[in-house]
């Protein structure tokens, strides 16, 4: 078997609030292998975006602590790594794209002078850049994200594009530094209906292009079917369920996973599904066990004080749920 | 560049209409305020008639509209009348002590940028450690405690105990003051290259300028600070470090320059009102300065010295609020003279 590209092993990430301790990450496992584009879902708050920053080592600690677990990227644990071999991860290994374009891109500086500083910074160590250079490898980037008009974008500052564009150009940004794995945090919510399929495409069709792996978090279920090749899916800093896309959306076996996937509003008739009742739970006290189970329709007693492990039931789907601990090894899914 | 120009023209030509409010208003209430200026000037054993005919010469008897009216057209050719206390012309006056309100507070605003930037900086990059908390106190300090306070303690430490710089006025007694170019001293010395008048004139300054600034770089620091550990939470700072840039180039650069907009505008009020609100500090080093000036005059009743204090100190705080919004558009293209920018 393949060694993965990134392997999260058993994080828990807390935040040291002042009523308390979040204890919002509770033993998280994800693994990308290289090439691999990987989905991961979930309702706001689940701690998906705090595990992505957890990768690139951007939460800042204090309040953030991480009491236990590792990130393995091709076998090294970021969280030991030094400032220098983290630095060298970011330059030139793994970027993220942020949901709100504008919020990520600084306000008082041009475009050029954003773009430049990523692409000085991401050469090789040692090796310095001419400036031309480094003019040219960011009017590549601009060109590839397909901005007309690059030689203009470079002097605009943020405001002066639409969101689209600004997405854009954060999306090069994440290219000139990512050579191995893309982390989308949400990069369409904050974008038009009619832009967000256009954003996403273009991340599907360089991520291929550069054969990178991604992992795209997204609301957008029906994109995430046609983009990705494994899913995740996060409850309460959890992984409840993890499986190849088509099977997980044909067969969901989590009931939350379920409840998810029914939410989804259908053009084919049926309506707005159900949905799931009640919210995600208060991090300061989470609920003893599984910790969906003050919301499961099936619960089951032992779900109340013993937390589910990972149950294999194929060789691709794994579900965090009691329902299946005996389903040992049998394909259900085929 | 063009367009700097035409903003600060059409600022200026605004302005005209906020300094004739401005007069109308000062010389209105200093006029209704209870006291008779001509026997306030004469004293009180002058004759009764005297009194009346400085009355009728300064056409205190009139209504108060074709006083304005006279005040007005005087002032239209640079005359803003006499002063009754010191009988000389008000602008003569304001000629003699704008100057050296001028340098206090230049020195003052040196003091309070630089260092307020600095400690509010440190305050922010160390956020909630030892060296935050111990500026933050003293920076709390520096806002309650008002100048003359910290004149006062200034000058028993350095003049008193150590015995380290002097107290009063601009030049130690028999040094030559420079041929006045400028006015501000520090500057006519430097242009007639007497460096040894320029040292003591700095020695002067340093305990007033110092004394005076306490207060605005305390609240410049906190504002800094302020808007540093808020600014450093934002997406674009994860995003840059996401992007491997290293820590250094983001804390002097992507995080220094959003967060000192706020500074700067607080600033540029803050300088103005140095120059206005320096009163028991010019008191206290003897200072022959503006705001001393104006003091004795409120207090005379001097109408025309009040009314042309009054003006020049507007003036000054319309000016400084240009230079902030050219500084502040500079630094935010969000802001940009409200107009978008063209790429330059």
């Amino acid at each position: 078997m393949t060694k993965p590209l990134l392997e999260i092993k058993n994080l828990h990430v807390w935040f040291k609030v002042f009523g308390g301790i979040l204890r919002v990450l509770d033993g998280v496992n994800f693994t990308v292998m290289s090439e691999e584009k990987v989905g991961l879902v979930g309702e706001t708050g689940c701690g998906k975006t705090t595990t992505m920053k957890a990768i690139m080592r951007l939460l800042s600690m204090p309040p953030a602590i991480i009491p236990k677990g590792e990130i393995l990227f091709k076998g090294k644990d970021i969280l030991r790594m030094n400032r220098a071999e983290l630095q060298q991860i970011r330059k030139e290994k793994i970027s993220m794209i942020f949901q709100d374009p504008t919020a990520a891109l600084n306000p008082v500086f041009t475009i050029g002078t954003q773009i430049q500083d990523a692409v000085r910074f991401s050469g090789k160590s040692g090796r310095k850049m001419k400036k031309d250079e480094i003019k040219a490898r960011a009017m590549q980037v601009l060109k590839e994200v397909s901005l007309p008009d690059q030689e203009r974008v470079l002097h605009n500052y943020p405001i002066q594009l639409s969101g689209g564009m600004r997405q854009r150009v954060c999306i090069s940004m994440a290219l000139v530094s990512a050579s191995e794995l893309i982390i989308g945090d949400e990069p369409e919510t904050s974008l038009d209906v009619t832009i967000k399929d256009q954003i996403l495409r273009l991340l599907k069709e360089l991520v291929e292009k550069h054969n990178t792996s991604i992992i795209l978090i997204s609301h957008a279920l029906g994109t995430v079917k046609n983009m990705t090749d494994k899913v995740y899916v996060m409850y309460a800093g959890t992984m409840v369920e993890l499986a190849k896309t088509k099977d997980l959306f044909a067969h969901p076996l989590h009931p939350y996973s379920k409840g998810l996937l029914a939410a989804i509003p259908r053009l084919t008739g049926g309506g707005i599904g159900e949905g799931i009742d009640g919210h995600i739970p208060e991090y300061i006290n989470p609920p003893k066990g599984c910790r969906f189970h003050p919301r499961c329709k099936q619960v089951m007693p032992m779900c109340k004080d013993k937390k589910p492990p990972l149950f294999k039931v194929s060789e691709k789907h794994e579900v965090a749920c009691f329902l299946f601990q005996n389903f040992g090894g049998d394909c259900i899914d085929k | 560049m063009g367009r700097t120009i035409k903003f600060i023209a059409k600022r200026l030509a605004f302005s005209v209409f906020v300094l004739v409010g401005l007069s109308i208003l000062i010389f209105v209430i200093a006029r209704v305020m209870p006291g008779n200026p001509a026997r306030m000037a004469l004293g009180a054993r002058a004759p009764e008639w005297v009194v009346e005919r400085l009355r009728e010469e300064m056409h205190l008897n009139e209504p108060l509209y074709v006083q304005y009216y006279y005040w007005a057209k005087g002032a239209l050719h640079g005359n803003f009348g006499i002063s009754l206390v010191t009988r000389r012309s008000v602008a003569n006056d304001i000629k003699a002590f704008f100057p050296a309100s001028l340098e206090l507070a230049l020195y003052a605003g040196i003091f309070m940028g630089i260092i307020g930037i600095v400690l509010g900086t440190i305050s922010g990059w160390y956020a909630n450690t030892w060296v935050d908390n111990l500026v933050r106190i003293i920076s709390y300090m520096g806002i309650v405690t008002p100048s003359f306070v910290f004149a006062i303690f200034f000058v028993l430490i350095f003049s008193y105990v150590l015995e380290i710089l002097p107290t009063i006025g601009r030049l130690t007694p028999g040094v030559v003051p420079p041929p006045s170019v400028t006015g501000v001293i520090t500057f006519d010395a430097l242009i007639t290259g007497r460096f040894d008048v320029f040292f003591d004139a700095l020695k002067h300054l340093l305990l007033p300028a110092i004394s005076l600034a306490m207060g605005p770089l305390s609240q410049e620091a906190r504002i800094t600070r302020a808007s540093l550990v808020d600014n450093v939470q934002k997406d674009y700072i994860a995003s840059e470090r996401s992007c491997g840039i290293p820590e250094r180039t983001i804390m002097f650069k992507y995080l220094l320059k959003p967060s000192l907009i706020p500074t700067i505008t607080i600033y540029g009020l803050d300088f103005a009102s140095i120059l206005g609100n320096a009163f028991l500090v010019e008191l206290i080093f003897n200072w022959p300065g503006l705001s001393r000036y104006g003091m004795n005059a409120m207090l005379q009743k001097d109408l025309n010295a009040i009314t042309a204090v009054v003006l020049v100190l507007g003036l000054v705080f319309i000016i400084a609020n240009i230079v902030v919004d050219l500084t502040v558009g500079y630094l935010d293209p969000r802001i940009g003279l409200g107009t978008e920018r063209s790429s330059e």
